[in-house]
């Protein structure tokens, strides 16, 4: 995800306007006016007036997310503070024909929350309670625009924390990470968020309010929590998120380790990942991300590494002091030369510091970089990572690499100049061969950050059009005139057609306010 | 089915695969006869049996070693039995990178045993002994070690689906980390059958632990079985399993799994002995019972098997609801499952009176439900599946029921089976 303080450079070799690709995913304004006035009354009538945004200047505050070279204007900003008001805005679209996205605090890496310029942008930032932590059960339950990082600070003292961390923790939403199923460093071992939320209330594209899942697991019928989870905001709006929240661990120990180079440390991680051994994280820098790191924020990695491992083991004492033999052995056995252990809590800030603001930290060396996320089965890494440095040196493009090593999850940052002619096209030819080089090692094109608007003409490569097809028959389910986020995640929309029994709008009941539709 | 003729469906399946027969009274699906068995060897020949079962209108009821047929409720028809039990070539084992390919009728054993020769293991606890992976998916079924490691859902990476109309579809895929599209693996998890034909699954593998123990309790009260549990989920012994048991005698214990370095886990079983109290015992073997569900104790005595899920603070009232609940109806009844992830499975005599079982059932469910949970009637003899609501409430029925419409809309694939009639 993004750096710690929201000040992603990132730029693609297109500027200004959206790409020309992009504009069939992203509507035209003016697209159904007479809907989109007909959405705005509703969303008058549901919220104060400091809850919808229709003045344009205001609303080019909303014109992107993290991924910041694609923009759209969209014609109108929802602020909602409950459900009741979120879902009324979508069943209005539902009923005007008007598309809708969603947006949490607008940190994707993937343009999953670029706006439609004929839609409405729903904001969750004003839905942020933490409703209950409930030790108990080790569950809480959150409100979508709940900060990831305020989960574990509310759960801290009860002894538990919320295990999947995004870079971007300090300011991305629940929702949003729902949404995204986004990752983290620690998912090596405790997973990603689609194995943490257990439960959620979901704002269907037609405006009704269900509940999938929740406190108790295995809840009887189809997983479609399951599904929603990681949908890109296609399937509906979570409007809470009942989540796992995990012991916070006897010992952790943070190592960082230096090697010569990316070929040592990758063989290091295999050797650690066969050993038996799990960490609660295995990251990777190169000396290119190394250099960016310590221009930024001084973290003192080991002079003279072509690569450092930030290695991170948690658990039982008993358990992480046999762990801490076994991991500095195997470093030891691949060639690293120095390895520090982090001897209190500040030592580990500053060797998190360091991973965490790669990305940000890579606009100090160039003026504008792609960050790209493909995923490589682990044993493939130094062969993969070998062909990136040919990559470079081929194009002349630099590659600074930073990695969840433990999960073959790369994160190539491509530098460019947007100011020299014909480099970010160059760049952007590097990134999707590095995307590529994923393919074809039997990978996948996103690991955490989403196909978005950004890899949706990339889905064919890894999938046929059946694949594509049959994911689309759920989108038809949930989603029949297709406006959640339409344009997102796949490269062409399948026509749902009419289904017997499919109603097109809420149950009249619910329309006059008699009734719920839980 | 009516109105067409079986020779001409199976001149049809014949031409589509090369193994089909008719089917015998041992084919039959929860007691509803089935009339013909494909057993197809190739993800190509299901679809190609599934094209043709398509065009002759019939239903299909897929099956993959037949352990867990009479779940559910039973099908409205059974035309063709879709036997995958000659798809049970694990495919590919990948030890660096953790993972396993495998065909559908893969005996979960087999998998383990490949697996297992590289000290890693797929962490899928056979609940129902002789079961294949497709038929564990298709049921979600789990174990013990589903405190840590999680279920099916958790384990899951990549899957080649047959849609009812012949079509096949992946989703997911080889790796550990993989946001790609929509995850169809967890959507298939779970749903007997119902939407598509699963051929073959990738799942994530875990080391085996160097070292185990187990280490039991005995408990007189719901009250007390609950308070260990806490005790445990909370400690920083970080165990890997934490089960519950209450036999039909009244004779309830705690059983605790660790797992991981010898001398980690000797020094954890010190610790998990010490919390847990006055006649708490550790022992290398795990107790008699352990990870099997209760109405399996004794194969040759069918019983009626529920699953019961609750939130953890439920724990409790649900462990003494059902306990009322079954002495005030004269039935016999036993308890035991994974008390620290809020899932307990109930076995009652299958010759107990409907109405007392219905009675169970009822007023268990009220309290499973009080606690976020809920009870399925996972296993019962017709005349109590006709009295009680197999699968109870179900939230969000109706968009469950617009992704079946999607799937298989013409209701083909176990049709009745499932939740609300799907």
């Amino acid at each position: 995800m993004s750096g710690t303080h929201g000040t992603q450079t990132s730029a693609g070799p297109v500027l200004g306007d959206t790409p020309p690709e992009a504009t069939a995913a992203t509507g035209e304004v003016g697209d159904n006016a007479a809907g989109m006035a007909a959405v705005g009354r509703v969303a008058r009538a549901l919220m104060p007036d400091t809850g919808v945004i229709s003045d344009p200047t205001q609303l080019r505050t909303y014109e992107c997310d993290g991924l910041a070279h694609y923009r759209v204007t969209p014609a109108l900003v929802v602020l909602p503070e409950t459900t009741e008001q979120l879902a009324g805005v979508v069943r209005a679209c539902a009923e005007h024909g008007v598309p809708f996205v969603a947006r949490g605090s607008g940190t994707g890496l993937s343009g999953g929350a670029l706006p439609r310029a004929d839609g409405v942008l729903v904001v969750t930032s004003r839905m942020r309670t933490i409703r209950e932590v409930r030790r108990a059960d080790q569950r809480a339950v959150l409100e979508p625009g709940v900060i990831n990082l305020d989960v574990t600070r509310a759960a801290t003292g009860e002894g538990y924390y919320y295990a999947p961390d995004p870079s971007s923790q300090q300011i991305c939403s629940i929702g949003g990470n729902l949404a995204e199923n986004s990752g983290g460093a620690h998912c090596l071992k405790y997973g990603f968020t689609s194995n943490h939320v257990l439960g959620a209330e979901l704002v269907t594209p037609q405006g009704d309010v269900v509940q999938l899942g929740g406190l108790a697991p295995d809840a009887p019928g189809y997983d479609l929590l399951g599904t929603v989870v990681g949908s890109e905001g296609t399937l509906g709006i979570a409007t809470t998120a009942t989540v796992r929240l995990v012991r916070l661990p006897e010992e952790v120990r943070t190592l960082l380790v230096g090697f010569r180079s990316t070929d040592d440390a990758g063989a290091a991680t295999s050797a650690i990942i066969g050993s038996g051994v799990l960490p609660a994280a295995i990251e990777m820098m190169d000396a290119l991300a190394i250099e960016a790191a310590e221009a930024a924020v001084h973290c003192n990695y080991p002079d003279g590494a072509g690569a450092v491992l930030v290695i991170e083991l948690d658990g039982p004492a008993a358990e992480v002091q046999h762990e801490y033999d076994v991991v500095e052995r195997l470093c030891q056995e691949h060639g690293s030369f120095e390895l520090r252990l982090a001897i209190d809590a500040t030592e580990r800030a500053l060797i998190w510091k360091g991973r965490k603001s790669a990305f940000a930290a890579v606009g100090r060396i160039s003026p504008d970089y792609i960050v790209q996320d493909g995923v490589i089965p682990r044993t493939a890494l130094p062969e993969v990572l070998r062909a990136i440095a040919d990559l470079s040196s081929s194009s002349g493009v630099r590659v600074a690499n930073v990695f969840h090593a433990g999960d073959g999850n790369l994160h190539p940052l491509v530098l460019f100049d947007d100011g020299k002619p014909g480099a970010g096209e160059a760049a952007e030819k590097v990134s999707g061969a590095i995307l590529d080089l994923c393919i074809t090692h039997g990978g996948a094109i996103t690991g955490e950050h989403g196909v978005g608007v950004d890899k949706a003409a990339y889905m064919p490569k890894m999938f046929t059009d059946d694949d594509l097809d049959t994911m689309q028959l759920v989108r038809c389910a949930f989603d029949p005139g297709g406006i959640a986020n339409p344009g997102k995640v796949f490269p062409t929309p399948r026509l749902c057609g009419e289904v017997p029994g499919k109603r097109k709008h809420a149950h009249p009941l619910v329309e006059a306010g008699l009734a719920d539709a839980f | 089915m009516t109105t067409v003729s079986l020779d001409a469906a199976r001149t049809a399946l014949s031409s589509a695969c090369g193994d089909v027969t008719d089917a015998g009274p041992a084919d039959a699906v929860d007691g509803v006869p089935a009339r013909l068995v494909a057993r197809p060897g190739t993800t190509a020949e299901t679809a190609a049996v599934l094209q043709a079962a398509a065009g002759h209108g019939l239903t299909v009821v897929p099956r993959g070693r037949g352990t867990k047929l009479s779940w559910g409720r039973p099908p409205e028809r059974a035309d063709l039995v879709l036997d995958m039990s000659r798809m049970s070539a694990v495919l590919d084992h990948a030890a660096g990178d953790l993972i396993v390919h495998a065909q559908a009728g893969t005996l979960l054993a087999d998998v383990q045993q490949t697996v297992g020769s590289a000290g890693q293991r797929l962490s899928l606890d056979e609940s129902v002994p002789g079961t294949s992976i497709g038929g564990a998916l298709a049921t979600n079924t789990s174990g013990p070690g589903r405190l840590v490691v999680g279920t099916a859902r958790d384990l899951l990476l990549g899957v080649t689906l047959v849609r009812a109309d012949g079509v096949v579809a992946k989703a997911g895929g080889r790796v550990v980390k993989n946001v790609a599209g929509y995850d169809l693996g967890k959507l298939v998890i779970g749903s007997f059958g119902t939407l598509a034909v699963i051929t073959d699954a990738v799942f994530r593998l875990h080391p085996l632990p160097a070292a185990q123990r187990f280490v039991t309790v005995p408990f007189g009260t719901a009250e007390d079985a609950a308070a260990l549990v806490q005790t445990m989920v909370h400690s920083q012994v970080v165990p890997a399993a934490v089960e519950v048991e209450w036999r039909v005698d009244g004779a309830g214990t705690v059983g605790v799994l660790l797992g991981g370095t010898p001398a980690g886990v000797e020094a954890r079983t010190a610790a998990t002995l010490e919390l847990l109290g006055t006649g708490a015992e550790a022992a290398e073997t795990p107790p008699p019972g352990w990870g099997a569900l209760p109405w399996r104790d004794d194969a040759d005595l069918p019983e009626v098997g529920l699953k019961l899920t609750c939130a953890l603070s439920g724990l409790a009232p649900v462990l003494d609801a059902a306990r009322r609940a079954a002495a005030d109806a004269g039935v016999p009844l036993t308890l035991r499952g994974s008390g620290g992830s809020g899932v307990l499975y109930a076995a009652l005599a299958a010759d107990a009176p409907v109405d007392a079982v219905a009675a169970v059932v009822e007023r268990t469910r009220t309290a499973c439900t009080a606690h976020g949970g809920s009870l399925v009637v996972l296993e019962a003899p017709a005349a109590v599946q006709a009295a009680v609501d197999t699968w109870g409430p179900v939230p969000a029925i109706d968009l469950m029921r617009r992704v079946k419409e999607q799937f298989d809309p013409e209701r083909r694939l176990a049709p009745g089976r499932f939740v609300g009639g799907i």
